[in-house]
């Protein structure tokens, strides 16, 4: 797919916007900024398994939980470099999702979304209850930003949350391409044949199981970089991480963004955390409103607001 | 030794019938609507708290509040299914569950405003309080009423659906829907029964659990969803039969794996239900796809 010039012209305007507020915003702005693209990993790994695949899970928080796990075990026990601990992050997911997805891609769509949020639901209550390894309630602390090493020959420090920003400005666009490309690859195409019709695609000759099987270990890979993102932005790693409250957001983000395009997820982001920002400033039952806009999104507009915009280019163009 | 096993095996006994009133509820529905119901575990928590609020304020006595208070969640049910759920049967399976599953989010914290984010100790009730010999070890009495409620309602419940009227409605319905609806029966209306219904026994299940569980808190739903999906693994989804069994083999095994590995209690409960996905994908009494 050829990008329209129109659309050539909104990425670049973004990333100069990102690199923008990584060199002259304010301490606050940056952190949610991070939290934007570490929420974007997250749903737009995800929204390769919902919105091309139309498999719902609800257990990806197990994995964000695994990368997140995984980094800090790497951290404290092996090595700090960061990117190796990211790696590790994104091994350990992806090896989790192999093994949970195995027993969950055969089954239909119902039996998926049960099996899934009872697997995450599983690693929740593993994490929470193994306190001697895992820290329970109280997650792993004390997880350090050590300075980005290249075989000794070039160091970058990520200490200040500016520096790190850089970081992980880069994985996100790296994620973003990539997940792209994985969108307009034959894989993408066949995910979603899978979507549209599962028996046709199956007489086709494609093994529907394998490719929700990949699928699902990609998603859950991406669910492990930004678990192991979010672990060196907080030194924690928390075992709510895993729990299905958390694998309901890249749910919502998706849904706000709008299904089955690329952007959705990106606008989705930048929503989901202002809207988060806001509702936290005068209550705390997040929760409710989270409920709340689920429900309205469902109820009245399923297309998000990709969706909406797209919709009025096209009545726009219509009019022509 | 026997001793022991003797009472873990009545523990989870008790703890099935739990699982069982919420899965019977969860099956009931998604045999008649097709609707897997992510917020049947809150309507077990409202149950609950219900049933205790009228227990505490109104000073009624517990039976009293086991009538009432699911009475209540039965109007709840009402409206989610009345209100929301009906226009979404016809779109996309997704949405569905995350209808239902935005339910669970909006009463979960609810009930953190309404009854307060702590945990909440029901009182003790003196009436149900003895406890009996069973092989020289004290059991509640309140435990073996349990035993025999469970059983009871599978009964009632078997008796309702194979010799009534409605029941034979609800079997035609999940049949064949479209059938049903051309030879007058009011679908939309029998569906709505039926949602209320299956609440209801969820909120039951809740209300009886008030003695029984020490301690009430907002999360109290989301245990008890989960062992009610596993039950709906084992057992097959849709067969109220394998909802049954599974719900005692899965209560038996929770209260095996805290006597005894209490760090992974729910760990055994996984392996089980893996190795049932492997072996007899479709579940013990459900049928093959």
């Amino acid at each position: 797919m050829k990008l329209k010039s129109w659309q050539m012209a909104l990425v670049v305007l973004s990333l100069l916007a990102l690199v923008g507020v990584g060199l002259f915003s304010g301490r606050f702005m940056i952190y949610l900024a991070m939290r934007v693209m570490i929420l974007a990993i997250f749903a737009l790994g995800y929204n390769l398994l919902l919105g091309q695949t139309g498999l719902l899970s609800f257990g990806h928080g197990a994995f964000y939980a695994a990368g997140a796990y995984g980094l800090g075990f790497f951290g404290l026990h092996l090595s700090s470099h960061p990117l190796l601990g990211l790696l590790a992050a994104v091994v350990l997911a992806a090896v989790l999702a192999l093994i949970i997805g195995f027993f969950c891609v055969r089954h239909t769509e119902i039996y998926f979304a049960m099996l899934t949020l009872a697997f995450g639901m599983m690693v929740f209550s593993l994490l929470w209850s193994a306190r001697e390894v895992t820290g329970g309630d109280d997650g792993l602390v004390g997880i350090m930003r050590d300075p980005v090493s290249f075989f000794g020959l070039l160091e970058i420090p990520i200490g200040k949350d500016r520096q790190y920003y850089f970081l992980v400005l880069a994985v996100f666009v790296l994620s973003a391409w990539a997940v792209q490309r994985i969108r307009l690859s034959p894989l993408g195409l066949a995910l979603s044949g899978i979507r549209e019709n599962a028996n046709r695609a199956e007489f086709a000759g494609l093994s529907v199981k394998n490719y929700r099987l990949a699928v699902f270990v990609i998603s859950g890979a991406f669910a492990g970089l930004a678990g192991g993102l979010e672990t060196l932005l907080e030194s924690n790693a928390r075992p709510f991480m895993a729990h299905w409250g958390h694998s309901a957001e890249p749910i919502l983000v998706s849904l706000l963004g709008g299904l089955q395009t690329f952007a959705g997820p990106l606008a989705g982001s930048v929503i989901f955390i202002a809207m988060r920002e806001m509702v936290q400033r005068f209550t705390e039952n997040w929760m409710l409103w989270f409920g709340i806009v689920l429900l309205v999104i469902i109820m009245g507009f399923r297309g998000g607001v990709v969706g909406v915009f797209q919709r009025l280019i096209g009545q726009a163009g219509g009019g022509r | 030794m026997l001793q022991s096993v003797v009472q873990v095996i009545l523990a989870g006994l008790s703890t099935g019938m739990f699982i069982w009133l919420v899965a019977s509820g969860l099956t009931l529905i998604f045999g008649v609507l097709g609707v897997l119901n992510f917020a049947h575990g809150s309507f077990y928590m409202l149950g609950a708290y219900f049933c205790f609020t009228v227990l505490k304020y109104m000073g009624a006595n517990f039976w009293l509040g086991l009538i009432l208070g699911p009475l209540c969640v039965c109007v709840i049910g009402f409206i989610v299914e009345r209100f929301f759920l009906r226009y979404v049967y016809h779109i996309a399976l997704p949405y569905q569950l995350l209808l239902t599953f935005a339910f669970v989010l909006i009463f979960d914290n609810l009930v953190k405003i309404v009854w307060g984010a702590g945990s909440i100790s029901p009182p003790a009730l003196a009436a149900l309080g003895g406890s009996v010999d069973v092989l020289g070890r004290k059991f509640p009495i309140y435990n073996i009423l349990i035993i025999v409620v469970g059983p009871l309602v599978a009964l009632a419940l078997w008796g309702m659906i194979e010799k009534t009227w409605w029941g034979r409605i609800i079997r035609a319905s999940s049949s064949d829907r479209e059938m049903a609806s051309a030879i007058g029966v009011r679908v939309p209306a029998l569906f709505t029964s039926v949602f209320v219904f299956g609440t209801w026994l969820g909120a039951l299940g809740g209300g009886l659990a008030v003695p029984y569980v020490g301690i009430m808190t907002s999360g109290m739903g989301e245990t008890i969803i989960i062992e009610a999906f596993i039950v709906a693994v084992i057992g097959g989804l849709g067969s109220l039969k394998g909802a049954f069994v599974g719900a005692l083999v899965i209560g038996v095994l929770t209260a095996f794996g805290t006597r005894f590995f209490p760090t992974f209690d729910m760990f055994l409960t996984f392996i089980l239900m893996a190795g049932i996905l492997l072996w007899r994908p479709q579940g013990l009494f459900g049928v093959a796809r």
